[in-house]
């Protein structure tokens, strides 16, 4: 499956529909005054694609824009959920993998963080004394088993259906017990008050992109939650040069390639690649894959490695 | 036979009158030591609220603590001053059930140091929170998967039982306080008279009050270890080297009672000095609560075998990094000082009778209480430092954590309220039991009622 390709008509659709009725595609809480009442007015009448992706025709008249759309509480609502029929996976090459950090800059753009919070970190890998050294992208690994979710004692830090491990914002105490469990150093948190901070104060807060980011929280990827909403690759994924990172969902077994946009048999690439897990033997299960670092595309210079700092 | 039997009986009244004045003498007295420590302590609190006030406004970037050091001093210190608190289970319950009759002038003492080190403990914990303005959404939202909401419950139930079994002991001496102090406002004997919920000493009454003691003394044992337990759990129920440990639980436990008993040293040591109480906080009560010391030092001496030479001899990797970073790394200097000088040290001086004389026994115990807060430390910070993944694209000085000024100004001001808590106590009720010291006198309740 493409992510990009396959859905371009239909995004295209509903966006022209968007110009016309603002905002009403917006949710299942789409409000159709208009099918409500049978002794309406008999005025001209229209398609509408509701969320479930079902036709339906409504009156002009009875198209009243969605209040709950841009509602901080709709949106924390609605992506406590999990997309239905997916479970996400990351599988990344680190045999492609030349550092070149356009996912990490992309990221933490996206994400407003600070140039010393990490959602996503390339790190310098040399698992032995005598193993050659490698650059290996470390994400959030989503486990099937988070040792971070059980530990909130507040659920602001969830596991959502597809997969996805989140972090409500809005709710987060800023205790940090889900940072010490975590074995892959994964989280952040915000020890001051977050970059442009003033910029964004109005603007709604958004669970699945968790922006803008709360001073006193824990802040973490969300795989880009908000694009594989809207049918497209994570930022981290698109924004590679390299053509390290596979992403789709386990169930259709596709993953699309995020700078070549090829799509592959997932469950063919980790079997010819012998893909691994990290730390496999803690029973977290991550979500992510990784293809073992060989005929690397760049043979890191451990001597002149600057990657320490910032 | 009646001229005798007078006698013995004004003896009696005399002994009691003595004992009454005696015990009070805090309630009447303020040296001048007194108010310079008062005022000690509440310039300290009152620079930890500024520095709080300024930690709430700019955010924890006021500490050291980054990422990689997610949780630093105020943990530690959260942890110590749960251990601290165990030591009001360990006297007024497990020594009292036992029938240790050395102990009854210490249980005052132990149970304010376990209510203060609960109040303190509870605060650091709100500091140590990134949005202490949502502490009400653990009542909302809160899920019982989580260490965390365990603590919440066991430590709040913890000073509940606590508080009671401070209070319930003491109704017979308030009893008394409302009419022997008679020179003191009218609010305060209003108070003591309020509180003292109209004993009168009947025989019924007594058994009353002995009967819920003796229950709220069975009740809190497995509570205290709880707590201490679920603290525990706070770092052994993650996978990090260091914390993922099965004998975290009793560990922690061991490390308490010893602290606790340190801790009571300290503040006895202090009381006896300040209002003369040598014949009632005697060289004896100095020289049992020694011998305790060493029991319980070599409890907790025999679990840190345990913690530390068996991943030690194993060197598995992940462990690897953290043993060494404690034996011959960045934590080394202060991982041995507190294992020898901290523990070891005391153990072997402990074992000679003329170390359990008041003074070295102070000296020692203060030596314990700041080991144990290190070692609190070094339970807390090195495995934070020692991820299972490199530190990399960092600042550099994330790699490290060292309090910040700020830090250490709020966690001394912790210290200062529970000193506070408990001088303000001394200040207003009396520190040794006077009914039941009067009891083990041999002077009966009729004698005491009719006072």
């Amino acid at each position: 499956m493409d992510f990009n390709e396959q859905n371009k008509s239909r995004r295209k659709f509903l966006r022209n529909l968007g110009l016309a009725a603002p905002a009403v595609i917006a949710g299942s809480g789409v409000i159709l005054e208009g099918c409500s009442s049978p002794e309406g007015g008999s005025g001209a009448k229209v398609k509408v694609l509701t969320a479930d992706h079902k036709l339906v025709e409504v009156e002009v008249a009875g198209i009243a824009a969605n209040k709950e759309s841009a509602d901080k509480s709709y949106l924390t609502k609605r992506g406590r959920k999990g997309l239905e029929g997916k479970k996400f996976v990351l599988v990344v090459d680190l045999g492609k993998c030349k550092n070149a950090r356009k996912c990490m800059d992309k990221c933490q753009a996206v994400h407003q963080l600070r140039p010393d919070q990490h959602h996503l970190n390339v790190l310098l890998m040399k698992d032995s004394e005598h193993t050659s050294p490698y650059f290996m992208p470390k994400h959030c690994q989503h486990c099937d088993n988070p040792p971070c979710v059980k530990v909130c004692p507040v659920d602001a830090t969830f596991k959502r259906s597809d997969g996805i491990v989140l972090i409500d914002n809005e709710r987060c105490i800023g205790c940090r017990f889900c940072i010490a469990a975590c074995p892959y150093t994964a989280r952040s948190f915000n020890w001051y008050e977050p970059i442009d901070a003033e910029k964004y104060k109005d603007v709604p807060y958004d669970i699945e992109k968790n922006v803008p980011q709360k001073k006193g929280t824990v802040t973490k990827c969300t795989f880009s939650a908000d694009c594989l909403r809207e049918d497209k690759l994570p930022y981290c994924v698109s924004a590679c040069p390299n053509g390290v990172y596979y992403f789709g969902n386990l169930y259709e077994n596709a993953v699309t390639n995020g700078t070549t946009g090829e799509t592959v048999s997932l469950s063919d690439l980790l079997a010819e690649n012998s893909a691994y897990r990290l730390m496999e033997d803690l029973g977290t299960a991550p979500s992510v894959y990784y293809l073992p670092p060989k005929n690397r595309a760049l043979i890191p210079d451990i001597e002149n490695d600057n990657s320490k700092k910032i | 036979m009646t001229d005798l039997y007078r006698k013995d009986e004004e003896i009696k009244k005399e002994q009691f009158q003595e004992l009454l004045s005696d015990l009070t003498r805090p309630l009447n007295h303020t040296s001048l030591t007194f108010k310079i420590w008062t005022g000690f302590l509440l310039l300290l609190a009152a620079g930890a609220g500024f520095m709080y006030f300024r930690q709430v406004q700019q955010g924890l970037g006021t500490t050291n603590m980054r990422d990689i050091a997610s949780w630093g001093l105020y943990v530690s210190n959260f942890v110590f001053l749960i251990a601290v608190s165990l030591v009001g289970s360990l006297i007024t319950a497990i020594l009292k059930l036992s029938n240790v009759r050395w102990a009854t002038p210490l249980t005052r003492i132990s149970e304010i140091i376990a209510v203060a080190a609960l109040i303190s403990a509870l605060l650091i914990i709100v500091v140590d929170m990134g949005r202490p303005d949502r502490l009400w959404h653990i009542a909302v939202f809160g899920r019982l998967q989580s260490p965390i909401v365990w603590d919440i419950i066991t430590v709040n139930t913890y000073l509940v039982l606590s508080l009671l079994l401070l209070y319930l002991p003491l109704i017979p001496d308030l009893a008394r306080l409302g009419s022997f102090m008679s020179h003191k406002p009218a609010w305060q004997r209003k108070m003591y008279k309020i509180l003292s919920l109209g004993w009168q000493g009947t025989g019924d009454q007594l058994k009353l009050l002995e009967k819920s003691v003796a229950v709220l003394m069975v009740i809190i044992i497995p509570v205290a270890f709880s707590i201490h337990t679920v603290t525990s759990w706070l770092f052994a129920s993650t996978l990090r080297p260091g914390w993922d440990s099965t004998i975290f639980g009793p560990y922690f436990v061991a490390g308490a009672f010893m602290v606790g008993a340190a801790a009571v040293i300290v503040v006895m040591y202090l009381i006896r000095r300040e209002y003369s109480y040598k014949q009632y906080l005697t060289d004896h009560h100095f020289d049992m609560i020694g011998k305790l010391l060493v029991l319980t030092s070599l409890v907790y001496l025999y679990f840190n075998l345990n913690e530390y030479m068996v991943p030690g001899y194993k060197m598995k990797s992940g462990e690897s990094a953290h043993i060494l970073g404690l034996f011959k790394g960045e934590f080394a200097i202060m991982f041995w000082l507190v294992q020898t000088v901290g523990l070891i040290l005391p153990i072997i001086l402990l074992v000679f009778k003329p170390f359990r004389k008041p003074r070295p026994l102070l000296i020692i115990s203060l030596i314990i209480v700041v080991g144990a807060f290190l070692k609190r430390y070094l339970i807390v910070t090195p495995t934070l430092l020692h991820p299972f993944l490199p530190v990399q694209n960092y600042p550099e000085s994330f790699a490290h954590y060292h309090p910040t000024f700020s830090e250490l100004v709020i966690t001394s001001g912790s210290f200062a309220i529970m000193a506070l808590v408990v001088t303000v106590f001394i200040r207003f009720f009396p520190i040794i039991p006077i009914c039941e010291t009067a009891h083990e006198k041999g002077i009966d309740q009729e004698t005491i009622n009719n006072q």
